[in-house]
Formats: structure tokens, sequence, C-alpha cells
């Protein structure tokens, strides 16, 4: 369980970026976190795996307090949480199966590290979930002979190889073409069931988080304005997040194409 | 869309540089000035300098033809300034890593940081053969000189050129090898080194002709090598055996380009 009380992180004298957030997460339950750019969803997302250090406030993943935790004590708690970029941030010049395994580089000592000697459950591991999402075949591919679509998942491998308690998703299908990324968030919708994991998605197509994820975050300046079902994410509450800042990229009332895309990978 | 009217021509010409026209003369003035004033005031002997033509036409014509009999001793002088600058790369790039990462602002903490650009700012402020100079009169004359010289020199120039391009790697890779818990070498070895690894080779195919060119040089002031041959042979009046080694010199640095620039090509 992941829960957020009262975060609050300012950089340097400026106004806040977060306003004493809120936020509980239980379960396999998928999360979208919607909001215009500044809102502070990438904020708030690396704040939980202190990418961003916070101002105050408290963070706990399963009891552990994530907030205070320095040097080693940090890294145990980063390995149990999985995270994928906008901008997929694959190792580019090393292959498929060094990106995967670079997921447990929070488990190895430095000597498996460098000469690459993984444990054999981890390279079994590594197989299995990149077999899940099709990209096995690639495993001895640099991660920058692939395309987008393809990187990406690589990414959520990375990040599953942790073993992770929850997944945060910054801006996941941003870098994608439409149908690449209602692929993804497909992928990143059955693998929070089949491996009961939470996820946090942070998203700008309204239309996507309504239709992949079963709860809404609205955030605007650094606060929580919204939080239910999609169902109950209606004009008003579209309108209150966005409303005078900029469109959002996706109509409210278009559903995604989902009948060609719901069968991923393979 | 309106034709476009054939009105009066409206004139462009490109702004100066400097926009002050008092400023712009101002320095072109200055500037001749001190070049006047400077060939001006120098001690140029012209008597010496007139003298000094017949005697250079003499070295030169001496030189000819290259005499290439003591072809030996010309193998045994390369052979030493190709060790010395092998053996000062090999070091110098291996050492100009850590020192490097030290001076890279972006994952070095400040301390640390200072320390690895104090250390390449000393090892770049002395042109090779002062440092030569030194190291002589610290280990005695010899190849040992020459090694540390050039590790130095090389230190200095790939150490910063590798600094500076740490500090331009793609950032997010670090970020997901930190979110995934990774320790700082394992960050380092994954996110880091790769990212550097076609300039790093880039930089040691250069340092390697670079110090083969240095090694040279340095030999001139005791620190072994084909130098120290070439200055006995002018020591000598040898001239024809001191134009052969300098053939062999540019001979040898035609060839060493020529690879380097190709196996710079191959990387990318």
């Amino acid at each position: 369980m992941l829960e957020i009380k009262n975060l609050v992180k300012r950089y340097g004298h400026s106004e806040p970026v977060l306003k004493g957030l809120d936020l509980k997460v239980e379960g396999n339950s998928v999360v979208s976190i919607v909001g215009a750019s500044g809102a502070g969803k990438s904020t708030m997302l690396r704040c939980i795996n202190r990418l961003v250090e916070p101002t105050s406030g408290s963070i706990t993943l399963n009891g552990v307090e994530l907030v205070h935790l320095k040097g080693a004590e940090l890294r145990l708690a980063r390995r149990k949480i999985g995270m994928v970029f906008q901008g997929f941030n694959l190792l580019d010049r090393l292959t498929v199966m060094e990106n995967v395994l670079a997921g447990r580089l929070g488990y190895v000592n430095l000597f498996q590290a460098i000469s690459r000697r993984y444990p054999q459950e981890d390279i079994d591991r590594a197989f299995h979930l990149m077999e899940r999402v099709g990209i096995a075949h690639y495993a001895n591919k640099r991660a920058d002979e692939l395309s987008g679509g393809e990187r990406q998942r690589v990414g959520v491998v990375r990040a599953l190889m942790q073993e992770p308690d929850v997944l945060l998703a910054d801006e996941p299908t941003a870098s994608l073409d439409p149908r690449t990324s209602e692929q993804i968030m497909v992928l990143l919708q059955s693998l929070a069931s089949e491996l009961s994991l939470p996820v946090l998605i942070n998203i700008h197509n309204v239309a996507q988080a309504k239709t992949y994820t079963e709860r809404i975050v609205g955030l605007r300046h650094g606060k929580m304005i919204f939080d239910g079902e999609p169902a109950a994410f209606n004009k008003d509450a579209l309108d209150e997040i966005y409303g005078g800042i900029e469109a959002p990229d996706g109509d409210i009332t278009a559903e995604p194409a989902a009948s060609e895309t719901t069968h991923d990978a393979h | 869309m309106t034709p476009i009217e054939s009105s009066a021509p409206r004139r462009w010409k490109k702004p100066p540089f400097i926009a002050n026209p008092l400023v712009r003369y101002g320095i072109l003035i200055v500037a001749a000035a001190y070049l006047i004033w400077a060939f001006g005031s120098l001690p140029f002997n012209w008597a010496r300098i007139s003298e000094g033509v017949p005697r250079a036409a003499r070295i030169f014509s001496g030189g000819f033809p290259p005499n290439f009999d003591r072809f030996e001793l010309l193998l045994t002088g390369f052979k030493e300034s190709f060790q010395i600058a092998i053996l000062a790369t090999l070091l110098g790039v291996l050492l100009s890593i850590p020192f490097a990462v030290m001076a890279a602002r972006n994952i070095a903490p400040m301390p640390i940081y200072l320390v690895g650009r104090a250390i390449i700012i000393v090892s770049r402020s002395f042109h090779p053969v002062i440092v030569a100079i030194l190291f002589v009169a610290a280990v005695g004359f010899g190849p040992l000189a020459g090694i540390l010289t050039l590790t130095l020199y090389s230190i200095g120039f790939v150490g910063k050129l590798l600094a500076e391009e740490i500090e331009e790697i793609d950032w997010g890779q670090v970020e997901a090898m930190r979110a995934s818990g990774a320790g700082y070498l394992a960050t380092l070895f994954y996110a880091v080194f790769p990212q550097i690894l076609p300039r790093q080779i880039g930089l040691s195919m250069y340092q390697l002709d670079s110090n083969l060119r240095a090694s040279a040089v340095v030999g001139i002031v005791g620190a072994g090598g084909i130098g120290g041959t070439l200055m006995n042979a002018f020591g000598r009046y040898d001239y024809d055996f001191a134009f052969a080694i300098l053939l062999v010199i540019i001979a040898v640095i035609l060839l060493s380009e020529g690879i380097s620039g190709w196996v710079r090509k191959k990387i990318w």
C-alpha cells in the first residue's frame, strides 16, 4: 500500500509545486493522474522514489517511510519501486537484455553487474517477462535499434524486473503514436492485474485515462481537485482541471477504439 | 496574398560585428599601431639574419641526400619512442577516466569536483617540454621521464574532454538506474561509461597520435626516444642523418594520423 500524506515540494523560495497532497493507493488498482503541464504530476511521482526531494510530508510504502531514507536504505527502498519514463530512458548502447537485467542492479553486487554474471533466476525472469510483452527475440539487439513501442516495453520489463511493490509511469505514452500508446496502456493495465501490482500513471490523454484505469486523480496547481472513478470524471471535472490553462490532449467524449488494440504484444 | 510591388528596392547589409563605429575603427587603429610598434621595437639583428641565411642553406644542403646508413640507431630510437607513446597513452587514458569522473559537475560532489578540476588544470598548465625538463631532473635521463611526462599530458587532455563529455550525457539513463536502486558505481558502469565510450576510444586514438609527436619533442630535452637521437645527430653535425630522422618522423606521423582517422570513423 502506498500512502502519501500532506506532501509539499517547493523549489527554492518560489511557490510550492505540490501543496499538501494526500493519496492512498491499495491493492492492484491502476490510478491515472491527470493535470495540465506544471500541475505537479511528475514532481509527485518523482517524490515517491526520491528522484525529487520532497520538502515536507510523508510517503509510506507498505509501512516504510520513504521521505527521510538515505544511502543504502534509500537504494533498498527504490528497488521496490519500479518506474517507467516518458523518454524510455533506456541504456541506448547496451543490448535489450542488458537493459532488462539492469532492473536487478539493486539486488546484484558490483562484480556481477560489471561482468554481466546475473543469477540464473534473474535471467529466467527476464526471458519470461520479455516473452510476456513480445520482445524476447530482441534480447541481443541494441536498445536504440528498437521502435518506440518496443523501447517502452523494454522500459516496462526493466521496471518489473525489480519485483516492485508499486509501479510508477511518468507519461509512459507521450512519446508514442496513438495506437502504440494504447497498446502500452493495455499492457500496463493487464500487467497490474496479473502481478497484482498498484500502478500510478501520469497521463495527458484524458480519454485513455478513462478507458484504461479504474481511478482518476486530477491535479491543478499542486492540489488534488478530483479523485474518483472514470465514470464520475465529467465535463465539469475536466474544466476544473484544465480550464483556463490549456486544451486537454484528448477529447473527453471520444473513447479510444479499443477493439483493435486490446490484444497487445505477441 | 497580394503580388510583390516593384517599388524602390529595399536595401540590406549584414550588421557590423561591433555596432559602434568609433569602437569598431578604434580597435582597428589600435591593433595596427601595436603591430608597427612591436615590429619596430623588437631587436631584429638584420646583419645576423643575413649571415644566417647562407648558414641555413648550408645545413639544409648538408642534409641532402638523407643518410640512412645508421638505420639501426634510427630503429632503436623509434622503438623507444613508440614504447614511450604507447605506454603513456595506456596509462594516461586509464587514469584519465577516474579524474574525468571526479571533474564532471553532474556526477561528482562539490569537493571532489574541485579536486578533479584542480588535477586536470595542473596537468594541462605546462607544455610537455617543460614537464619533461622537470621529470628528467627528477628521475634522470631516459624513457621513464618521457613516459611520466606524456602520461601527465594525456591525463590533462583526455581527462578534460572526457569530463565535458560526461557533463553532456543523457541524464535520463542515470535517473533510470538510480530509480531501480542501483549504487553509484553500478550507475557509472551502466548509464555513464557506455555513453562516453565512443568518445573515449576516439580520444585515445587521437592521444596516441599526439603522444607519438610529443615523444619526439620531449626526447630533445633528454626524456628518451627518437628526439634524443635527433639531438645527437644535430650536435655532431650529421645533418644528413638528422634529415633522415625527420623524414621518418613525418612518415610515421602521417601513418598514425591515417590509422587513427580510420578508427575514429569506424566507431560512432
